[in-house]
């Protein structure tokens, strides 16, 4: 596909391939709500129960990445870049034990982006 | 007046039966502190061998436990409220260390509320009463509550001490045994606490796990001999949760999180007063601890007809927070509680400018001086829009204000509505027919009417929607820590005569 919804660092992608050695498949999943929420979360695969309310937003080096229904619909607009931070976050996301966290950082699709990634 | 950094041990253990423990593993994470990353102490990185032992210890202190009267539980909870009351700097000093908030909010808020949450839960079992209803002539129901057994409690960064205190006292106070894990980022009053109380309960009655979610929350969460999970948190761990729980058919409760509405209707400035000025404040409050509260009013809808007027007053009041040291006590705003949180919310900031938002003050991090210049800063934001923005969708956990105008109630109502989550609201009039029929209008647990952020013990708190489910802080919560037992009894000496 020409245009892609969703993107990641050279640094993530090194965070990445390590859970994936330890861990086996992943997936992301855009959590949203209080404190540790409105960031992405990597978990095995298999361990959360997804469905057609999950919509799977594209694939990072392998790993599909979920958002929930109602969240895209707030989001579909906007581009997103996964990056890697230092931080201690809570929540059950692989990477926290390693002393980093995976963020966002969004941008507004083009037009031409939009065009083909919304269309109905 | 100022306080220093408070002196802390190099290592400390989790609290398993009564004592403190090392980890099995003899694995340590370091914690620090976000006024200026500086270490604060090492704590015990659990796995799940270390969740087993907090289980088992829980499980067997449980039937005595469960057995205790009423009297007795009560007095225990009325001494932990005595103890954190005596030593109520010591712990604010700690909490404002881990957690990065101003002094000022811990000695008079965090503090003092926690203490006030185990006197009501004390009290409450004192007066409350089962029941017995006379079915027939008869046939006599009585209802008698129980314990559900261990309950396991997961608590965020936020409110450290106050999660710990809206969750141990009901579970407790119901006759549950508990093994509670603080959040990663601040383990350091919970620890502080277990050293006051150590000999306050029996052993295996209170358990804390300190550790990383992926390594001790979930082996928690899903553990086979937990009787019920509440969680604080957000929504993808939510669901989890439930996922796990649901394979022991276990109760959970959830609260986690909203974006919340805080309504200003033309009437507040019909009078330049005490009210008006209230007014202004009760705005402001979307920087109250950071931010980071779940019912962080951060949604503000100002009636177009008042709206430039309104704003100036809000951007000025704004504009005059004293943001500092944070163990200075005329310091209002401080630290975001971690690196993440802090990146996550300028990465917010700057989405918002492209959506188009107009930054009206702040806007960036906030550098202070000397060691702080290492912490966590952002600058009280208010950002101008429209309610489709992901700034006005998404909780940003920071102190930024997403501001837009409405035309009447019907386009209040609708705004207010028009988010995936219902914890709190705010709603600002001087009209008699506003403040009864707008808050029943709003799909919120909790709204609050000319004021905001008021949070008693006796008051039921939880969200609607995506924010969860479960009433904290009242007596209803107790229901969600207890099974009911009926006795269903005859004293009619006849048989049935189907046989």
């Amino acid at each position: 596909m020409k245009y892609q919804r969703v993107a990641i660092t050279k640094e993530a992608v090194e965070i990445l391939k390590k859970l994936k050695t330890k861990f086996g498949e992943l997936i992301f999943h855009q959590s949203g709500g209080c404190c540790d929420g409105s960031a992405p979360m990597v978990f095995e695969k298999g361990d959360m129960y997804l469905d057609d309310s999950d919509i799977l937003l594209g694939q990072l080096e392998g790993v599909n990445y979920y958002m929930n229904q109602d969240q895209f619909d707030y989001w579909k607009h906007t581009h997103l870049t996964v990056d890697i931070t230092e931080g201690r976050g809570s929540s059950f996301s692989l990477e926290i034990p390693m002393g980093v966290r995976f963020i966002i950082h969004s941008r507004l699709l083009t037009k031409e982006e939009s065009e083909v990634l919304n269309k109905k | 007046m100022s306080y220093s950094k408070p002196k802390f041990k190099e290592k400390y253990g989790n609290f398993i039966n009564g004592k403190f423990v090392e980890p099995l593993g003899g694995e340590y994470f370091e914690n620090k502190s976000p006024i200026d990353n500086t270490l604060i102490a090492k704590y015990p990185r659990s796995q799940k061998e270390d969740v087993d032992n907090a289980v088992g210890a829980a499980n067997k202190a449980k039937d005595a436990w469960g057995k205790t009267s009423v009297t007795e539980r009560a007095a225990l909870l009325n001494k932990v409220a005595d103890i954190i009351e005596e030593h109520l700097e010591e712990f604010s000093l700690v909490e404002t260390c881990d957690n990065g908030k101003p002094i000022r909010e811990t000695l008079n808020a965090d503090i003092p509320l926690a203490v006030d949450h185990w006197r009501y839960f004390a009290a409450v079992i004192r007066a409350e009463e089962g029941s017995a209803t006379e079915l027939d002539s008869n046939t006599l129901s009585l209802i008698i509550k129980e314990p559900l057994g261990v309950v396991a409690q997961i608590i965020p960064w936020n409110f450290p001490l106050l999660m710990l205190s809206w969750k141990l006292p009901p579970a407790l106070a119901a006759g549950n045994c508990v093994v509670l894990k603080p959040a990663e980022q601040t383990p350091s009053t919970a620890t502080l606490l277990m050293e006051k109380i150590a000999d306050v309960f029996p052993p295996g009655v209170i358990n804390i796990i300190h550790g990383f979610g992926p390594e001790a929350g979930k082996p928690l969460a899903s553990h086979s001999k937990v009787d019920k999970v509440a969680f604080t948190g957000e929504t993808t761990t939510g669901q989890l949760i439930m996922q796990y729980a649901s394979k022991n058919l276990n109760p959970v409760s959830m609260e986690l999180g909203g974006k919340s509405p805080n309504i200003f209707f033309n009437s507040v400035m019909d009078e330049d007063d005490a009210f008006l000025d209230k007014a202004i404040e009760g705005a402001v409050l979307f920087a109250f601890n950071q931010g980071e509260v779940c019912t962080c009013p951060s949604r503000l809808l100002v009636q177009e007809d008042i709206y430039d007027a309104f704003m100036e007053k809000v951007v000025a009041r704004t504009k005059a927070i004293i943001q500092d040291n944070p163990y200075d006590v005329n310091t209002m705003v401080g630290a975001q509680a971690s690196n993440d949180q802090f990146e996550k919310i300028l990465s917010y900031i700057k989405i918002g400018k492209e959506e188009g938002a107009k930054v009206l003050t702040g806007g960036k991090a906030c550098k202070l001086d000397g060691e702080f210049g290492n912490g966590y800063y952002i600058e009280p934001t208010i950002l101008e829009g429209h309610n489709k923005m992901r700034v006005f969708q998404e909780e940003i956990f920071g102190p930024v204000l997403a501001v837009t105008k409405f035309k009447d109630e019907a386009e209040a109502i609708e705004i207010a509505n028009d988010t995936l989550y219902g914890l709190g609201a705010g709603v600002w009039t001087r009209d008699a027919h506003q403040l009864y029929q707008i808050p029943r209008a709003i799909q919120a647990g909790r709204v609050w009417v000319n004021c905001y952020h008021a949070y008693p013990a006796h008051a039921p708190f939880g969200g609607y929607k995506k924010s969860g489910f479960g009433r904290e802080n009242h007596l209803m919560m107790m229901n969600h820590y207890r099974q009911t037992k009926n006795m269903l009894i005859s004293y009619d000496k006849n048989k049935l005569g189907f046989f």
